[in-house]
């Protein structure tokens, strides 16, 4: 019986995933437009961007938009299109990456310590309650202040500070799953602790951390991008949009768009995601 | 609650690699030299019984001799904490001030033109880096229409309260497009109340309903709110120190960080912490107090 009604509701979930639902639910159509079109404009940055990212002319510095240069030129006489390009393929990836073992090591914990309750449970929480006491950038700039600046120090901060969002929201879910009456079918019917986690268990409470790394890699995205411009993220000469902002911040009175355009960048990826991430929860919510 | 943010710090900074002592003495110290300053700072004692002085210098209230200062820890923090205190109120009022009228258009307008605005902004806010956002309003405020500092503390109380309003503006924007969706949530649940039916049926005008029925209820769900995010925008007030050049514990923090002053950084991070702890201890005192439904367990 537990298989049954678990298959009707996965054959439903699919059949609302067509076309005629993305019609019904003009946010997350809107959302994955734009999230398609950056993804795209990213990942074919190096065919698309008109010059290197790095390509100096001393001759040509602070220009203004021209034919040659739509978005203009920065301080050193690079091409502002293509470095935001690139830069964008910078913090894109990083962003995706560093949410990966977070969404994991979270889920996995969260579902344990719901599940089985007791000690495991009371020490997970701890945990937990201890690392959100941190504000999250002072938790985060101290990690990377420890294992060091640069992509690699991002991933292990947001390693150790970022999973227990995750942790949290999956294990109240967990909560009210595991009193339900098909995971009591489900031992009644002499199935192994692992089967009922992996088959009945997880489906159920994964789609609210799906949900949640939508807002996750906004939130991930934002303070990438912050600890570059700190000087504490991704280290030049690799372009990235913190790093361009904090350059641009000095010629803020004569170049205004320098500093400015990066953030708008930013702001467009993280609407995207967030149009996303709310279309995503509507569609699976339960009716 | 507030040993283990202790013992968290604790760890942490000591699972650094590289010395301290050699960063303070530079690349060319002599073995001697290194020596000498890690047994001053106790450094070269085991992991145990570092902690077991720190916890007690923490009773205490010693949080040692900054590195690079040569001071008290204790005493440039207090030293600084005065801005940051004065950033993160300033922007708390700011964010209240913003979101509740933004919270009750919505919920009063709802699935309106109104409604879709508040929401589109609060989603475009969410992207937003705080540190960007602080450098558009430098650009609009205090460039073009030179209305306001573009950075610094200002001279006297005017100046001063002049000089944290952008900072303020900019920090609570770190919060509010969270803020605004919660209540409006928050909001709409109380519209659809037994008790809103019955003022409305008793015939009482939309505006009197919204301000004495609804926004009273609202009161508490707002401040349980702030209290959940005061930790995010404590932390957001180190980057916008940062960009407003404002001396505060956040621009201490970075500092220290840059020059490895290990003392500095662990008293910093444990202040936030445990003021964070405290504020959010606070909130639940508070809204325990205004809501009878509300037991302290």
């Amino acid at each position: 019986m537990t298989t049954a009604t678990l298959g009707t509701g996965a054959l439903r979930r699919r059949r609302r995933l067509s076309l005629h639902a993305l019609r019904r639910f003009p946010a997350l159509t809107a959302g994955l437009t734009l999230l398609f079109v950056i993804v795209m404009a990213v990942i074919l940055a190096p065919v698309i961007s008109p010059y290197s990212p790095n390509q100096q002319n001393l001759f040509h510095i602070l220009a203004g938009p021209s034919w040659a240069h739509p978005l203009g030129t920065d301080q050193l006489g690079r091409d502002e299109l293509s470095r935001l390009l690139w830069a964008g393929r910078t913090d894109l990836r990083v962003g995706a990456l560093a949410v990966i073992f977070p969404f994991c090591f979270g889920t996995l914990v969260g579902t344990l310590a719901g599940y089985y309750g007791g000690w495991v449970d009371s020490l997970v929480m701890r945990v937990v309650d201890v690392l959100i006491a941190f504000p999250f950038y002072v938790l985060v700039i101290g990690l990377v202040f420890i294992v060091g600046t640069g992509t690699r120090g991002i991933y292990i901060a947001f390693a150790v500070a970022d999973w227990v969002v995750y942790a949290r929201t999956v294990r109240a879910t967990t909560l009210i799953v595991r009193e339900s009456e098909y995971v009591a079918a489900a031992k009644v019917g002499g199935l192994s602790d692992v089967r009922i986690l992996a088959g009945h268990v997880l489906p159920n409470t994964i789609s609210q951390a799906i949900v949640y790394i939508m807002s996750d890699i906004v939130l991930v995205i934002v303070a990438v991008v912050t600890l570059s411009y700190l000087g504490l993220g991704v280290q030049p000469p690799t372009p990235d949009w913190g790093t361009m902002v904090s350059d641009g911040q000095e010629f803020l009175t004569t170049d205004w768009a320098l500093a400015t355009l990066p953030g708008i960048a930013v702001v467009l990826v993280g609407l995207s995601l967030s149009l996303v991430g709310d279309g995503l929860a509507d569609l699976l919510r339960p009716e | 609650m507030v040993i283990g943010v202790a013992a968290a710090t604790f760890l942490l900074l000591h699972a650094v690699p590289g010395s301290p002592a050699r960063e303070v003495l530079g690349e060319h110290a002599t073995p001697a030299a290194v020596a000498a300053l890690n047994h001053r700072w106790g450094l070269d004692r085991s992991l145990g019984s570092q902690f077991v002085r720190y916890v007690g210098d923490l009773v205490t209230l010693r949080l040692g001799v900054s590195f690079v200062y040569g001071i008290s820890v204790i005493s440039l923090i207090g030293d600084h904490l005065a801005e940051t205190a004065a950033l993160v109120g300033i922007a708390t009022l700011f964010a209240v001030l913003i979101t509740v009228p933004l919270a009750t258009l919505a919920a009063s307008r709802r699935d309106r033109l109104a409604d879709q605005a508040v929401r589109g902004l609060s989603v475009l806010g969410l992207g937003m880096p705080a540190f960007w956002f602080g450098i558009v309003l430098i650009e609009i405020f205090a460039l073009r229409l030179g209305l306001l500092p573009v950075g610094g503390a200002g001279s006297g109380l005017w100046g001063h309260i002049e000089s944290l309003i952008l900072p303020g503006l900019t920090a609570s924007f770190a919060i509010v497009p969270l803020l605004v969706r919660s209540l409006r949530v928050g909001m709409l649940e109380v519209l659809g109340a037994d008790f809103v039916a019955a003022a409305r049926a008793n015939g009482l005008g939309e505006l009197r309903v919204l301000l004495w029925h609804v926004a009273r209820n609202a009161v508490i769900p707002t401040l349980t709110l702030l209290g959940l995010n005061i930790a995010y925008l404590v932390g957001s007030t180190v980057i916008v120190e940062n960009v407003f050049a404002l001396n505060g514990l956040g621009s201490l923090l970075l500092s220290s960080i840059s020059s490895r002053d290990f003392p500095m950084v662990q008293g910093i991070t444990l202040v936030l912490a445990i003021s964070v702890v405290l504020i959010n201890l606070a909130t639940d005192l508070l809204a325990a107090r205004l809501d009878p439904r509300i037991r302290l367990g």
